[in-house]
């Protein structure tokens, strides 16, 4: 459902007895009167802790809180602040609430800032049965384009929406149908791709499980505004759950005649076929993919000319992302004006992120565009874990670069995080803390595009390859100054001449990070030393003043290298240290770093 | 699907069903089972649900699987909702909550707040 507030009711143990169910059902009962269940999420919420001003209603978005609220004023909130937005002041919480006093904050913010659309039914029916799909409105956009609409009026609706490729490059949508609209042929195709190559992006997986039937409506309305008759799902071979249920899916549809010939009594054919994907991250590209599908190796080629034009075996094609069709059947039921007011200017809507690394919370959000980094890691994602200090984020996975704590406060979307030096991507979003060395990360997504470039061109293949040598000699404590201009030159020769994306975005990684952390390089190259304590062979570990004595280091450590009383400062003893980091892992104070050993012990 | 009033018809339909229109207290357990769910442990919490609700002769309960909420870190996750659309959501959930979930908070009525989600998540 796309609720556009929520109203969070106290439903702590002590507010329970203060009346909070009955507050319940008086929302419920005036809210459907009003005819508005549709648009506000009633959600008891756990206690406040502000119980003698019990019970406590809190409206997101917007955090206003309400005190003493009983069940006469229930139709006053809903008539002033739900359905016309005034804040009804007698209600008000008296005292200034201060935030770090208030229990369960985080579920609160958690509310306020995440916004379901792609993800509007994920958790909340079951994927393998069409009727719950139908029962939340499912299909019913595709019912309203083909009973009302024209296909040009679905491009138009399309492009008015303003939503741009969830998938990496973010090129708008509506313009791209349009394309393919406009190429003449009897033969066109529809495409999602459902890769999902990027490590730590899982967003796409869980629309595919969760709501396949999305995916299925948006790629016949796609279909039907292009003139398509045929669609194809690329998802990996890895997502066997995802298979089985867009399998299913498509059995279901199929059985309602959703898919099929002359759906909606409107002459319209559209079907769809899965085809698998052996997991390559090439293969997500686009002119890869198609190649994989028609049999051939997965490898790019030149663009153009582009899939609109010659796509699958030579006809139009278009090709969109899981998460990008998920928005679609949204979009056509309530307005593209409705679409266009959420988000930014340039980008609207939502977008989904993959939280993972060093985070309280992992898993997936889906924010508005527009949201701050800050308020995605730390509100929503609960922060770092451990007392550890903020590092890095890195989005847009190995194409993508990482973004520092003086960006935390701009706003996310499409253009803005290019301009950090990133990108979108497909929305993973990898935090890092002081125990991570930005070499080593940077090193780590090279690996990864060394392993998965497909070998066509030689900028991407040897390139790659060479800096992932300079990287690996810099991380062993052999690097020099002259590597670190080697390595920057290669990386913008690899990204200015590769043939695809892959290659071209490849160096971001490092490029970033040699932007961004060039004081770690230098540390690695000229003091010889990991100041994250992650590379084996430059890493001296000192215990500092701040330990407590806990003893857990000595506990730890495989090699009893570690030795103090309780309550003392532990020593380590460096001839017997394996540089393991699992003393550093276990400190609760963070006081074992990394420190260059004076000169002379330096071999 | 012939038409739009077709869709309509068997929208309200399902939507009686969802919704538990026609049961009496009806209650609808809900067990997260994306791969990060299944990958926690969310099969045998499944059917520990059937089970149970079996063996203590429990009716007009709904128990189905669905697609992952974004949670992934507190999976296995299991969401109550009851008719009046209260929903209660459970993390971490194991055979033995699942069975006290059943005792305690279907039958007795009583929510475990030590393992709601909005307490778990600090
Ligand atoms: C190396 C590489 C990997 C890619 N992987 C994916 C992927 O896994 N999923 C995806 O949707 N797009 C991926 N893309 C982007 C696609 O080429 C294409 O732009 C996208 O599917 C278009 O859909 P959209 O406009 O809806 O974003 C990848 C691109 C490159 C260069």
């Amino acid at each position: 459902m796309l609720s556009r507030m929520h109203i969070l009711i106290c439903g702590g143990k002590d507010c329970l007895s203060s009346h909070s169910k009955e507050l319940r059902d008086e929302f419920h009962l005036v809210l459907s009167e009003l005819n508005l269940l549709d648009e506000v999420r009633l959600v008891m919420a756990g206690c406040f802790g502000l119980c003698s001003q019990g019970p406590i209603v809190v409206m997101t978005p917007g955090e206003t809180f309400y005190s003493h609220v009983t069940v006469a004023d229930i139709r006053e909130i809903c008539e002033e602040h739900v359905v016309k937005g005034n804040i009804v002041e007698r209600l008000l919480i008296k005292e200034p609430i201060d935030k770090a006093k208030i229990k369960n904050y985080s579920q609160l913010k958690f509310y306020d800032r995440q916004r379901r659309i792609a993800l509007r039914n994920c958790g909340q029916i079951n994927p393998t049965d069409i009727n719950e799909y139908i029962a939340r409105d499912g299909y019913l956009a595709l019912g309203k384009v083909l009973s009302t609409m024209s296909p040009a009026e679905v491009v138009a609706e399309m492009k008015k929406s303003g939503l741009r490729g969830r998938g990496g490059a973010g090129f708008s949508t509506g313009q791209k149908w349009e394309f393919a609209a406009k190429s003449v042929d009897d033969v066109k195709y529809v495409i999602c791709n459902a890769d999902e190559g990027d490590p730590g992006a899982f967003m796409d997986r869980s629309v595919l499980e969760g709501d396949p039937h999305s995916v299925l409506e948006a790629m016949a309305i796609c279909g039907y505004g292009i003139g398509s008759h045929q669609g194809y799902i690329y998802v990996r071979a890895e997502y066997p759950i995802a298979v089985e249920r867009l399998n299913n899916a498509i059995k279901q549809a199929r059985e309602l005649r959703l898919l099929g010939k002359n759906i909606f009594s409107s002459g319209f054919a559209f079907d769809i076929e899965l085809r698998l994907g052996a997991g390559a991250f090439v293969c997500g590209e686009e002119t890869a993919l198609m190649a994989s599908i028609e049999g051939n190796r997965g490898m790019p080629r030149l663009k153009p000319p582009f899939p609109a034009v010659k796509g699958l075996w030579g006809h139009p094609t278009n090709v969109n992302n899981v998460e990008t069709f998920a928005n679609v059947p949204a979009i056509f039921l309530k307005g593209a004006d409705w679409f266009k007011a959420i988000g930014t200017e340039k980008s609207s809507g939502t977008k989904v992120f993959a939280l993972g690394g060093k985070i309280a919370n992992t898993g997936l959000v889906e924010i508005p565009m527009g949201t701050t980094l800050r308020e995605v890691i730390f509100d929503i994602g609960g922060g770092i874990p451990n007392h550890r200090k903020f590092k890095a984020v890195q989005t847009g996975g190995p194409s993508g670069g990482c973004i520092t704590e003086a960006a935390l406060d701009t706003p996310i979307d499409f253009d803005s995080l290019v301009a950090m030096g990133s990108m979108m991507g497909s929305g993973g979003m990898i935090v890092m803390d002081e125990d991570n060395c930005m070499v080593d990360v940077a090193r780590f997504y090279l690996d990864f595009t060394v392993d998965e470039s497909c070998g066509k061109c030689t900028p991407c293949r040897e390139g790659t390859r060479r800096m992932l040598d300079i990287l690996n000699k810099i991380c062993a404590g052999n690097g020099t100054l002259e590597d670190l201009d080697l390595l920057e030159s290669i990386a913008n020769m690899v990204k200015d001449s590769s043939l695809c994306a892959l290659g071209q975005s490849a160096p971001n990684p490092v490029l970033s990070t040699l932007t961004h952390f060039r004081d770690e390089y230098i540390a690695h190259v000229v003091d010889k030393v990991c100041p994250a304590g992650v590379c084996s062979n430059l890493t001296n570990y000192t215990i500092t003043d701040k330990c407590i004595g806990c003893t857990k280091c000595a506990k730890n450590c495989p090699v009893s290298a570690i030795s103090g009383t309780v309550k003392q400062q532990h020593v380590i003893d460096l001839s017997k240290c394996i540089r393991c980091g699992a003393c550093k892992k276990a400190c609760p104070v963070n006081a074992i770093s990394s420190k260059p050993l004076p000169k002379e012990e330096n071999k | 699907m012939k038409s739009l009033d077709d869709l309509q018809k068997l929208r309200d339909k399902a939507k009686r069903t969802m919704d538990m229109t026609d049961l009496v207290d009806g209650v609808r357990i809900q067990v997260g089972m994306g791969t990060c769910g299944i990958a926690a442990g969310a099969r045998p919490v499944l059917q520990k649900f059937i089970d149970e609700v079996a063996a203590h002769n429990l009716h007009n309960i709904i128990i189905t699987q669905v697609g992952c909420m974004g949670e992934c870190a507190f999976e296995p996750i299991v969401e109550i909702v009851e008719k009046d659309g209260t929903k209660t959501t459970y993390c971490k959930v194991g055979k033995r909550l699942a069975e006290e979930i059943v005792e305690e908070h279907l039958i007795n009525g009583n929510r475990l707040d030590a393992y709601m989600l909005s307490t778990i998540k600090r």
